[in-house]
């Protein structure tokens, strides 16, 4: 049966073969079309993937949260005593605290105030996934000294490459002169153009009206083998003993990075835009391949015609639209996909954001060209449908 | 029409066989009657040539019989195969008996020669099992083009493409043939060539051509001539 179809002339192809210079239109329109959509999603999702970097750095198995906070754009702190009532429960290993706040960093060379984030972690335990912080650890323990994620905006001075040079970087962080004394890498998101890690002490002195019991982030580590569900949902029993009014979230690592993802996809224009930048470039390719299918059919209408007077069905022409439009959908996917990679490639270089190609999206583009592909060949198909065989005698 | 019998050599049946046919044109008060009781019948391995004034109805009768439009009124049995009133299903499976020759050649502009006979071969299941290619080139061969498989219809003559073009129609061996003017834009010779090579395939093959022709010069190939004028046989 399959070798019987191989026998036979392949029309689609042999169609869109003869006419090259039409192909190579059709083929360049869907690569635009698709291209339009890879940096749209990749975009979306390069800044997603920035804003919750810093929360997939997190070292613990859970997390506790004030339920109200949201993203790191306006963090929201909790009592410290839940976190060591956490302590309590069979199973957590250890606990640690990290404060979050938002300081004014002074360029130096320019004596411009720019927001920074600061992360205030303990000394012996940041508690924080960065090789270069945990490997410099010590330097943070003495007062007023930080390091600098050199992934940042560049606004913030040239603080790596001065700091490479000398070992020191001198600045005011909230009119508090601190030096940076080593450097790591996060990089800009939403929330932050840049971050700086700080002893909680140094913390402390930096937002003089922060309480010490008040934290921001609470990691709790289990002992191996312990049910991570079954425990979350332990502790959001017990340390909220009035679930309408809850103290604290309880939630994985990834639990609280998808909060700040929902955050900023949900109650921001940021999903809309670029859902919108996705609709029209899929609209751009539905009109591009219609235009190269209605003259590809309009022309060779006669010889359609010809086809249904010798016989052949209006299922056999119906297959070779869509055969011809499958054909095109892939011969446009390949070069996107291959440009895309280049194009992303470029703006990491530019804009220092996380973009990569991920399979998800490749087959999630792929899908959308087929469709794209096969909308446009329903539309041609009203013309298919006007060939007669009657009117070619 | 009498019932002529002719010296053959398979036993002369009916195959085309068309009775009180009338067919009409348009809806309502633009209503126009085009074909008028046509009464006619044609034998196996019969040449027909049907001439007549441009507009008398010929090419209307020409596609009723092809099963390219539906017959509305009387009776038109092609292959002992009732087409008034039959279901386009049917009409689509009864072309494939059919070769039909136009006078544009209508050959597929993206295939080559040996593509374009092979689309007709491709029609039936029974050749798939043999070798179509061999198939295709040996009635290339037949028609004097055997040089020229490959060539796309836009590097070939006038002649060369209504060639390839019988070539389509009577590689499949169909029991019918209805040409249309098939030497209306050839030259005297291109057209005698054509006309000939139909006579001579079609009385190898056994089948029954029907032609529409207002071309004085090849009437002489018929096995009968009958004239349409106003959309009645005379």
């Amino acid at each position: 049966m399959i070798s019987k179809l191989f026998l036979k002339t392949p029309l689609a192809w042999r169609q869109l073969m003869k006419e090259r210079t039409r192909l190579a239109v059709a083929v360049a329109g869907i690569t635009f079309a698709d291209m339009l959509i890879f940096i749209q999603m990749g975009f979306e999702s390069a800044l997603f993937d920035a804003a919750i970097q810093p929360h997939r750095k997190l070292l613990g198995d859970l997390v506790l949260i004030n339920p109200q906070f949201n993203s790191l754009f306006s963090t929201k702190s909790f009592s410290r005593d839940k976190l060591y009532q956490a302590l309590s429960y069979e199973g957590v290993a250890s606990v640690n605290s990290i404060y979050i706040g938002t300081a004014q960093w002074r360029n130096p060379q320019t004596r411009i105030d720019r927001p920074i984030l600061v992360w205030g972690v303990d000394p012996y335990q940041p508690g924080l996934r960065f090789p270069e912080v945990e490997k410099n650890k010590d330097t943070l323990k003495s007062l007023n000294h930080i390091m600098f994620d050199q992934a940042g905006r560049p606004e913030y001075g040239e603080v790596g490459k001065i700091f490479q040079k000398t070992g020191n970087f001198q600045t005011e962080l909230n009119n508090n002169l601190v030096s940076v004394r080593g450097l790591f890498s996060n990089g800009a998101s939403f929330a932050a153009d840049g971050n700086v890690v700080a002893s909680d002490s140094t913390f402390l002195r930096l937002f003089p009206q922060r309480k010490s019991d008040q934290i921001e982030v609470g990691l709790i580590n289990l002992k191996p083998g312990t049910d991570i569900q079954k425990l979350k949902a332990q502790l959001k029993i017990g340390l909220n003993p009035d679930p309408n009014s809850p103290f604290v979230e309880v939630g994985t690592t990834e639990d609280f990075a998808q909060k700040e993802k929902n955050y900023w996809a949900t109650s921001t224009g940021i999903g809309f835009i670029f859902g919108l930048g996705v609709a029209v470039g899929f609209i751009v390719g539905i009109v591009i391949v219609y235009q190269i299918l209605y003259s590809d059919v309009s022309d060779h209408l006669a010889e359609y015609a010809t086809l249904k007077a010798m016989g052949y069905t209006d299922w056999y022409l119906l297959g070779v639209l869509i055969q011809e439009s499958l054909f095109l959908a892939i011969l446009g996917y390949l070069p996107s996909l291959f440009l895309s990679l280049g194009l992303y490639q470029l703006t990491f270089i530019a804009t220092m954001l996380p973009i990569t190609m991920k399979a998800e999206r490749a087959i999630n583009v792929l899908i959308l060209t087929v469709i794209m592909c096969s909308i446009s060949g329903a539309i041609a198909l009203g013309k298919l449908r006007s060939a007669d065989p009657a009117d070619i005698y | 029409m009498l019932g002529i019998s002719y010296d053959i050599k398979i036993a002369t049946q009916t195959v085309i066989e068309v009775s009180q046919l009338n067919h009409y044109f348009g809806e309502g008060a633009l209503k126009k009657q085009v074909l008028f009781d046509i009464n006619l019948q044609i034998k196996s391995g019969e040449i027909v040539i049907m001439t007549g004034p441009s507009g008398s109805g010929k090419t209307t009768l020409l596609s009723l019989m092809g099963g390219l439009r539906s017959a509305q009124e009387g009776s038109l049995q092609i292959l002992n195969q009732e087409v008034c009133g039959a279901s386009k299903r049917v009409l689509t499976k009864m072309r494939r008996q059919i070769g039909y020759i136009f006078q544009a050649h209508n050959l597929m502009s993206f295939l080559t020669a040996k593509e374009n006979v092979k689309m007709s071969l491709e029609l039936h299941p029974e050749y798939l099992n043999q070798d179509i290619n061999t198939k295709a080139i040996a009635m290339l061969e037949q028609v004097g083009l055997g040089d020229r498989v490959n060539y796309y219809p836009e590097s070939l003559s006038g002649g060369q493409k209504q060639r390839v073009a019988i070539a389509r129609a009577l590689v499949s061996h169909p029991k019918i043939v209805l040409a249309d003017e098939p030497t209306a834009s050839l030259d005297k010779q291109s057209g005698r060539d054509v006309v000939e090579l139909m006579q001579k395939l079609a009385k190898e093959q056994g089948c029954t051509i029907l032609l529409v022709t207002h071309d004085n010069r090849i009437l002489d190939i018929a096995d009968r001539i009958i004239y349409m004028e106003d959309g009645q046989l005379r």
